[in-house]
């Protein structure tokens, strides 16, 4: 019984990994579950039960971190960091963003500097909570087909 | 006042098969290894100084009951454990050795920061591996 814990662990971490490494591709649940070898069904369910969040909110707030950390150290503009980090649009990127830090990214901006620590750090570190009790209105896992940009 | 640090531990499943990961892909060199009844001390560190013994041990008794080592084999295959940073003079070069190696677990191919350029991996189990090239990069920020 610890052995297949111990192993769907290894692969849904594998997955998260996937997540972390490609954010700003496209992706879809079905792609990262083909990294864990597990359904999508079954992914789902078992992300969060090890993970404590779904899939799909690991990955916004993965790509609303990155944003975060270009608006901290780039002239980039906002529409451009959306696309950078993995957003199909402006608009689920404004709203997510908001719902996640909430502030608009341009206010971020405005309220924070270049943090000097080594990356890796920032980047497990300063990945948004969500305070307890808030849920992301999306449900779709896929809103980074850059087809929907405006 | 202490001069060194001797020893760090990092848990693996497998000491084998930790030690075939450490030695024979990443390129540590074995230290320690003496076996006394069913123990097994095992260390790898950096070649070719005095460095830290990375000790690699198995969760399991006498140092903790079936349930306690079930929850950190729990913990180090969901990644929750402390990983290792290690320094390279060439980490792009290292990235291309441990692929033909047919090392494919990578969590950050080698990206450029203002303190230099480093790369993600994990080891079999799930342990967090980073390994850092030191100095200023010209191309800062572009991830």
């Amino acid at each position: 019984m610890s052995r297949a814990v111990e192993d769907m662990n290894r692969r849904l971490l594998r997955a998260r990994d996937a997540m972390d490494r490609a954010y700003a591709e496209p992706l879809d649940v079905a792609a990262v579950a083909a990294v864990a070898h597990v359904s999508e069904a079954h992914f789902s369910r078992s992300f969060r039960a090890v993970f404590g969040e779904t899939p799909h909110r690991y990955l916004q707030r993965r790509r609303v971190e990155r944003s975060m950390f270009l608006l901290r150290e780039t002239d980039r503009s906002v529409t451009d960091i959306c696309f950078d980090v993995g957003f199909g649009s402006l608009g689920t990127f404004s709203r997510t963003f908001r719902e996640i830090v909430g502030e608009t990214p341009s206010d971020y901006r405005l309220g924070h500097e270049p943090i000097e620590a080594p990356h890796c750090f920032q980047m497990a570190q300063t990945r948004p909570r969500l305070p307890a009790g808030v849920h992301l209105r999306m449900s779709s896992f896929g809103e980074a087909r850059r087809t929907a940009a405006p | 006042m202490i001069t060194k640090l001797n020893v760090a531990t990092i848990y693996v499943l497998d000491k084998e098969e930790a030690l075939d990961f450490y030695v024979g892909k990443l390129g540590l060199e074995k230290g320690n290894d003496v076996r006394q009844g069913g123990y097994r001390w095992l260390t790898v560190r950096v070649p070719g100084e005095h460095g830290t013994e990375i000790s690699l041990e198995e969760p399991g008794s006498p140092l903790h009951d079936e349930a306690t080592a079930a929850q950190l084999r729990e913990l180090i295959t969901k990644g929750a454990m402390s990983g290792l940073v290690f320094i390279s003079d060439d980490v792009r070069g290292l990235y291309e050795t441990l692929k033909s190696r047919g090392v494919t677990d990578f969590t950050q191919e080698p990206t450029d920061h203002f303190y230099g350029t480093d790369m993600g991996l994990r080891d079999p189990f799930g342990n967090a591996i980073r390994i850092l090239q030191q100095g200023k990069v010209a191309a800062a920020a572009t991830a």
